[in-house]
């Protein structure tokens, strides 16, 4: 099976090379291509996938998009558009830019926000520096494979003391087409010393189109930078969705990551953070839903290198009929890193007997002096509570979705971008039965 | 109202209520009174329909209905409202909403039109009064993060909002200090009217000093073994429990 998923992508990649208008990335596609090539896509005798199984994946055929695949109706944006969201935007159809989407009016100055794709040709000493340098293409099979395939993503630099109220958002979107496509983007987050900025990521799909999203995103925040970072998987039922964040951190920087995973058949998301500088923290949110068949699978690894770092991690599943859960999560704390504070904890709530979710906190501690905690629990939902519910005139059902939804906003709540919450909200409701009646509660 | 007849109930296969016989009728206040592990509070759960709680015997009527085939949210509807011992904090459902939602199921129910926004929220205005609920406690998730009395009220609270026609308070002033007490009590009092009936579950007599009940019932071991009138629960904190089991032995 591997073999043959190797030789359709080597394939692809040649029948691409031709396009290729990259020269001077053509080295690092090449290498990460024989990485590729050497370790093939995962298998479940990995440790790191050995609840996940892409075997579904690793035999489909996806043709990778090009800019043919641009194409989506004007009107369908405002449905995909954050209600309320005063923001800078790009848009990518397929994984295609499409600049007569962009918003980027009143942008400060020295901030940039554009097409990594067209950055490529004439490359700017930045994007030169930083591009594929946080990556992970040793580990991290499906990076590899996406770097061989880098044409096109989101290139953000944020320079040193600039502060960017606006959010900035990527909405990638993913409708049918005459081909089953695979698109592979790329982002590169640059924020300069004492920078301030918020990025969210969106990935939706249309349609109930059958496609495969295998993205990468490489953050740098420099020192004293904050970051705040959503991640909004919204794929469509049939599509798999691959996605890494790698992210590198500097003295008393700040990365907050929101990741909430709805969408999808088959979802893997892996962040690592590297608490690369004395004082610096991490904060990494987490909500995935899944019911039907859906399987999604939350990978986290923070590294703590540097002394008097920080990590916080908070995650929630809700997995509903036969979906199936995973998450992982592994706290390095190295040799130097004493003073270190993590902590992290999953909480997981099965609503139907065929739902399951594998959930493994590791923790590696070689320094002396650290302050570490862990905690994963998996249950349903609370009796007492239901019971108090209906005993105030509120159905079954009804006390039901209104739990569960209780349950998941408890993640979503701690978004502070109200429109964004709005948006997650009204999404979560969604899923559960008495919809409507719940939006009433909130 | 309430026609509880030889009723026999177990609670994780234990039996606890051993056969017992209750008349409450509208207008009426009860008082259950009983020692730690009489069966009070499962009575009350029985009446409110908890899971687990398995009537194995006799039978519970409700305006001549078998109480016992009804769901817990249709017997809220019907009026049933149980004020709970321990009142669930339930993070992330805002106690108005709730609330609303409560009421609005109740007079849907009843074939009343549902009350809008700002109907609601004047109605609400009004029963915060009843027991002197703060603002602070509409913006909050249900009993979360409330002190003991906080909840107390609460419950009292809703059932101002929900005007049951049968209200069962379950140590409702467990807890409390003596001016939550009052409070509760005084609460209590307000909402105490002819259409309504009302049944205290109580360990002690103290509640009763500032309610005064039609009728003491003193259970014991899963049956009621002595009823009275007011004077009943001055003799009991007089003489203690014992004296009643033991002129139930010698009778």
């Amino acid at each position: 099976m591997n073999g043959t998923a190797i030789h359709h992508y080597l394939a692809e990649y040649h029948r691409r090379e031709a396009s290729n208008n990259t020269p001077w990335l053509q080295e690092q596609g090449l290498a990460a291509l024989e990485k590729f090539r050497n370790n093939g896509l995962p298998t479940t005798r990995q440790e790191n996938w050995k609840y996940t199984d892409i075997g579904a994946l690793a035999r489909t055929g996806f043709i990778t998009a090009d800019a043919r695949h641009n194409t989506i109706e004007h009107h369908r944006l405002d449905a995909v558009r954050i209600k309320g969201l005063d923001c800078y935007e790009l848009i990518f159809i397929n994984g295609q830019f499409s600049p007569t989407h962009t918003r980027l009016e009143g942008l400060p100055a020295g901030v940039m926000v554009e097409s990594l794709g067209r950055s490529l040709p004439n490359p700017s000493a930045t994007v030169r520096e930083h591009l594929n340098r946080y990556a992970d293409n040793d580990n991290y099979a499906f990076t590899a494979l996406n770097t061989a395939f880098l044409t096109d993503g989101t290139l953000l630099v944020i320079p040193a003391n600039a502060v960017i109220e606006k959010p900035v958002n990527l909405l990638y979107i993913s409708n049918r087409q005459d081909q089953t496509l695979v698109s592979h983007p790329r982002n590169l987050v640059i924020l300069g010393a004492n920078s301030r900025a918020t990025l969210i990521e969106s990935y939706i799909g249309l349609d109930k189109a059958e496609y495969f999203t295998n993205t990468v995103t490489e953050i740098l925040a420099g020192e004293g930078a904050s970051l705040e970072h959503y991640k909004i998987q919204q794929e469509s039922e049939r599509s798999f969705h691959i996605g890494s964040t790698h992210v590198t951190q500097q003295k008393d920087s700040r990365y907050v990551s929101h990741s909430i995973s709805l969408g999808g058949a088959l979802v893997r998301n892996d962040i690592t953070a590297t608490l690369g500088g004395n004082g610096s923290e991490t904060i990494l949110n987490g909500l995935y839903m899944a019911g039907d068949r859906q399987h999604v699978d939350n990978h986290t690894l923070v590294n703590h290198l540097q002394p008097n770092t920080r990590s916080e991690e908070y995650y929630r599943g809700v997995l509903d009929g036969h979906a199936r859960g995973v998450f992982n999560g592994k706290i390095i704390v190295h040799k130097n890193a004493q003073k270190t504070d993590a902590r992290q904890s999953n909480a997981n709530l099965l609503l139907s007997d065929n739902a399951e979710v594998d959930t493994k906190p590791e923790l590696e501690i070689y320094a002396n002096d650290v302050k570490c905690s862990h905690g994963a629990t998996v249950g349903q939902l609370d009796e007492n509570m239901l019971f108090y519910l209906r005993s105030r005139a509120i159905d079954e059902e009804t006390a039901r979705s209104l739990l569960t939804y209780a349950f998941a906003d408890d993640v979503i709540r701690r978004i502070t971008l109200q429109p964004v919450r709005d948006r997650l909200e009204y999404s979560v409701i969604g899923r559960l039965p008495d919809a409507s009646l719940i939006r009433e509660f909130v | 109202m309430l026609q509880i007849k030889n009723l026999h109930a177990t609670v994780d296969g234990k039996e606890i209520l051993k056969g017992i016989d209750l008349a409450v009728n509208t207008g009426e206040v009860h008082a259950i009174m009983g020692p730690n592990g009489s069966g009070k509070s499962t009575l009350a759960n029985v009446l409110a329909g908890r899971d687990g709680y398995e009537i194995t015997q006799g039978t519970i009527l409700y305006n001549g209905q078998d109480l016992s085939k009804m769901a817990p949210e249709i017997r809220a509807r019907e009026g049933i409202f149980l004020a709970f011992q321990y009142p669930v904090e339930i993070p992330g459902v805002n106690n108005i909403y709730l609330l609303k939602a409560a009421l609005n199921a109740v007079r849907k129910h009843r074939g009343e039109p549902e009350l809008d926004a700002v109907e609601f929220l004047a109605l609400v205005r009004d029963r915060m009064k009843v027991v002197a609920m703060k603002d602070d406690l509409m913006s909050r998730s249900v009993n979360e993060g409330f002190s003991g009395g906080e909840k107390k009220r609460n419950e009292i609270f809703q059932m101002a909002v929900l005007e049951p026609a049968l209200a069962i308070l379950d140590e409702t002033d467990s807890g409390l200090d003596i001016d939550a007490l009052k409070i509760v009590a005084g609460g209590i009092n307000q909402l105490r009217n002819r259409e309504r009936a009302i049944v205290l579950v109580t360990h002690y007599q103290r509640l009763l000093g500032y309610i005064v009940p039609d009728f003491v019932h003193v259970l014991a071991d899963g049956k009621i073994i002595k009823s009275g009138d007011r004077n009943l629960a001055l003799q009991l904190e007089e003489k203690g429990y014992d004296w009643v089991k033991q002129e139930t032995v010698a009778a």
